[in-house]
């Protein structure tokens, strides 16, 4: 996929910003919608995930010594019309468990991953090259962290999809 | 991007109110309300200098769900409602929002006539071709062969073209976006509410739980390969061999909004109260 790569090392961190901060808020409102559907073991697993995307946005901001957030600072798609490290919001299911929730963010992660080393590729700046390898490195590190989670998650039951008042009566 | 200042601004939190959906897990709604509350912080208008009025149905509960001032309505009278706030608070950026089933079907004849009128108004759809809150019946929008347990064998019956309709009534703005690019929805809807009149935005929402086969509209929708034009002619030349999968601006009109003259308008309360008396 062809990326527009940034710049400037400002604009490079202002849209690594923007792609942590859209994770979260999309971990926050999935976690809201499992909270709604009664699902508080995923609920609580993606408002974890909120936090630590939050965390990555403000480690950027002290990194950069920003007092702010920056301005107008929007998160590229990447392979779709999303940035690389949301979860799609369709890809989740009332009933899922919480293996299902991680393999999401384990996704979202190998997503990041390929993201940064695609534009490490891309940009002819020296110093946007150098910030993207060692985000991609730190992506590397939470696919791993993930995969760790995952091992302490136990595989969802067969029949987990089953509802016996489903929505649809059809089904 | 052209600037990473940083600066105190309004962000799309400051418009999300502390009620939380209930649309299904993996509804398109979800999206667009967070593209709605980014495009009013594009907007830097405040929470309070925004209305949302809203008919009956899923996408029609946004209004709770934002802290601007709210109106749910009843189905298919949003945009009158939405009328009758903007022209007596010109001051307020108007926004209304609902499904296919309540502006297509049961308000059809509004939408109709807001195009016409042309008021300052942006009205967003969420279009899932079917009544989700009342069970999956076919909307307007529902394809004639789409086989159901309360549509068996499907309708037959031709669909709706919202874009073909509004452009033909006369709203001066007309877009598709889709609910999963929400960046590219909140800047279409920003456009939206900038340009004056009647802005229409079709937003292609899916129903996971009676229409997951709408999932796959991720694959099926692209960019317009055009431009957007302010040449009617040229948009319905386009739009009439619209797929319903381009997302972008199609029309951009200059046709003038509707205004009350209230400099003609000296009549003082109590002149209109002696004028109604029984």
């Amino acid at each position: 996929m062809k990326l527009n790569a940034p710049k400037t090392i400002e604009e490079f961190m202002a849209q690594a910003y923007a792609m942590e901060v859209e994770a979260a808020q999309r971990y926050s409102d999935l976690a809201d919608a499992m909270d709604t559907h009664n699902n508080r073991e995923v609920a609580e697993l993606f408002r974890k995930m909120a936090v630590i995307e939050g965390k990555h946005g403000t480690e950027i901001m002290q990194h950069m010594g920003w007092k702010t957030p920056p301005a107008n600072a929007v998160a590229p798609s990447w392979e779709g019309f999303e940035a690389a490290e949301s979860v799609p919001i369709d890809e989740v299911h009332y009933l899922m468990r919480p293996w299902h929730a991680l393999q999401l963010a384990l996704a979202a992660e190998q997503r990041a991953e390929r993201f940064f080393a695609e534009l490490a590729k891309s940009t002819t700046d020296e110093s946007v090259r150098k910030a993207a390898l060692e985000l991609q490195e730190e992506e590397r590190e939470h696919v791993e962290l993930v995969r760790a989670w995952m091992a302490k998650v136990p595989q969802p039951e067969k029949d987990w999809a089953e509802d016996p008042d489903p929505p649809r009566y059809d089904q | 991007m052209n600037d990473v200042a940083t600066c105190e601004q309004l962000t799309a939190a400051n418009f999300k109110s502390a009620v939380k959906p209930v649309w299904c897990p993996g509804c398109g709604d979800y999206s667009v309300l967070s593209s709605i509350t980014k495009a009013l912080a594009m907007i830097g208008k405040p929470p309070h200098e925004v209305g949302v009025v809203s008919g009956i149905g899923c996408s029609s509960r946004i209004p709770a769900y934002t802290s601007c001032y709210g109106f749910h309505g009843v189905h298919g009278r949003a945009l009158a409602a939405a009328t009758g706030l903007k022209v007596a608070r010109p001051d307020l950026t108007v926004l209304v929002t609902g499904g296919d089933g309540d502006g297509y079907s049961i308000g059809g004849n509004h939408f109709l006539h807001a195009c016409r009128r042309n008021v300052d108004l942006t009205y967003i759809v969420m279009d899932n071709h079917v009544y989700g809150m009342t069970k999956g019946q076919p909307s307007p929008t529902t394809e004639p062969d789409w086989d159901s347990k309360l549509a068996p064998g499907g309708t037959k019956i031709r669909v709706f073209h919202p874009l073909v309709v509004a452009l033909a009534a006369g709203a001066n703005f007309v877009g598709r976006a889709f609910a999963g690019d929400p960046n590219g929805t909140a800047a279409l809807i920003a456009q939206a509410i900038r340009h004056p009149g009647f802005s229409f935005v079709e937003i292609l929402s899916p129903c996971v739980t009676f229409r997951p086969e709408q999932k796959e509209w991720k694959s099926m929708v692209r960019p317009a390969p055009v431009e957007k034009t302010d040449d009617p002619v040229l948009a319905a030349r386009r739009v009439m061999t619209d797929d319903g999968m381009n997302i972008g601006v199609l029309y951009a009109g200059n046709r003038p909004c509707y205004e009350l003259d209230y400099g003609r308008s000296p009549k003082s309360v109590a002149d209109l109260e002696m004028e109604f008396r029984v």
